[in-house]
């Protein structure tokens, strides 16, 4: 049995230690707002935050997760209003949708360690996150966008 | 009176030639010793190696072979991006080194690279310690030939501030044996890990000798 902390609360999870933490996630918890894209950390679609850090949660085993802390897109702010999340609003950023969820955790990682990205880099933080849709103006001009709010 | 003073004069002629002599030959002996390989120098004074260039650069030729595979050169890439698979193309995504070699951002390395290996075929490899060398010492091994990588192994202003003692000791550092267990899909170093151990130590202790480069 393990204990996880995911958005401030706690879980005991009665699953392999090997198992993803995606699937404890999704399947046992029922938080399906993180995505499952390719299964092999390379899209960025499962990113979640542990401990304040972005990891892939489709290769982050339930073992390594034990006792940290992890945020998902539902618990990234209580009332939807992260300065990236409004920003996505604003801009309508999504189109599909589906790797949304992955893109606004890796940014928030990029916002909370860079308080002034330069389009550079935004580029280079954002690079694991694939949008199929090709969003990645959009996206890059709604982190500089929550950025400024950021600010105030 | 005159006589004793010119043959005074003329001692002490001879012995500034003396003088001047013996400060030149130091300084060309010396000089000799410091155009000799500035690794064998640096392996002479800190382990008192016994001194066997023929062995010592066969053993490096071994060395490099392993060192030049993809498995260990992949991170120690030129550039600021790891490289990646067989052919040492850059690494999907471009992830970047960051000033302590483990990433930036949300692209860490270990936003990928698990504590161990993931199951699969061509999955991110895992390591508690994943990273790059840092910003201030890329330690580069792509590019470099024999004779340059040798050198900077042995140089702790290159080689990571590495006396020999922890040269050896770095034979089984985990990231290093990581390279002995890549995960699916990639092939391993040319040697085995206790091939490459004894030449890496059989380089070293017979002087660290660098290869001249053809």
């Amino acid at each position: 049995m393990a204990t996880l902390n995911i958005n401030k609360k706690n879980y005991n999870i009665d699953a392999d230690p090997d198992t993803p933490l995606l699937w404890v996630l999704r399947d046992i918890i029922g938080l399906v707002g993180t995505k499952y894209g390719c299964g092999v950390a390379q899209c960025g679609a499962c990113v979640v935050h542990l401990n304040g850090e972005a990891v892939r949660s489709c290769v982050t085993k339930l073992s390594r997760a034990e006792g940290k802390k992890v945020v998902t897109i539902e618990g990234l702010s209580e009332t939807n209003s992260h300065p990236l999340q409004k920003a996505w609003l604003e801009l309508d950023v999504s189109q599909c949708g589906y790797c949304q969820a992955g893109q606004i955790m890796s940014a928030a990682v990029l916002l909370k360690e860079n308080k002034n990205p330069t389009n550079e880099d935004i580029d280079d933080a954002m690079a694991g996150n694939i949008c199929r849709c090709g969003t990645y103006l959009r996206i890059r001009e709604a982190i500089q966008l929550a950025a400024k709010d950021q600010k105030k | 009176m005159k006589q004793h003073l010119k043959s005074n004069k003329l001692f002490s002629n001879k012995a500034r030639t003396v003088t001047v002599l013996t400060i030149l030959f130091s300084f060309i002996i010396l000089m000799g010793f410091s155009f000799e390989n500035h690794s064998l120098v640096t392996v002479a004074k800190t382990e008192k190696a016994v001194i066997d260039s023929v062995t010592s650069v066969k053993a490096f030729q071994q060395v490099y072979r392993v060192l030049m595979s993809p498995r260990c050169m992949n991170c120690h890439p030129a550039g600021d991006v790891p490289l990646q698979g067989d052919d040492s193309h850059l690494h999907a995504m471009l992830p970047k080194r960051g000033l302590d070699g483990k990433g930036l951002n949300a692209m860490k390395c270990n936003s990928c690279h698990q504590p161990t290996n993931t199951p699969g075929l061509n999955t991110p490899p895992g390591d508690p310690n994943w990273h790059l060398p840092p910003a201030n010492m890329k330690m580069v091994f792509q590019g470099k030939t024999p004779s340059q990588l040798a050198k900077q192994l042995v140089n702790p202003k290159t080689n990571g501030n590495k006396n020999m003692k922890q040269l050896i000791a770095h034979a089984d550092d985990g990231l290093v044996l990581a390279g002995w267990n890549p995960g699916e899909g990639r092939t391993l170093p040319p040697l085995s890990h206790a091939e490459f151990k004894k030449a890496w130590i059989e380089w070293i202790k017979t002087g660290a000798v660098a290869p001249k480069d053809k």
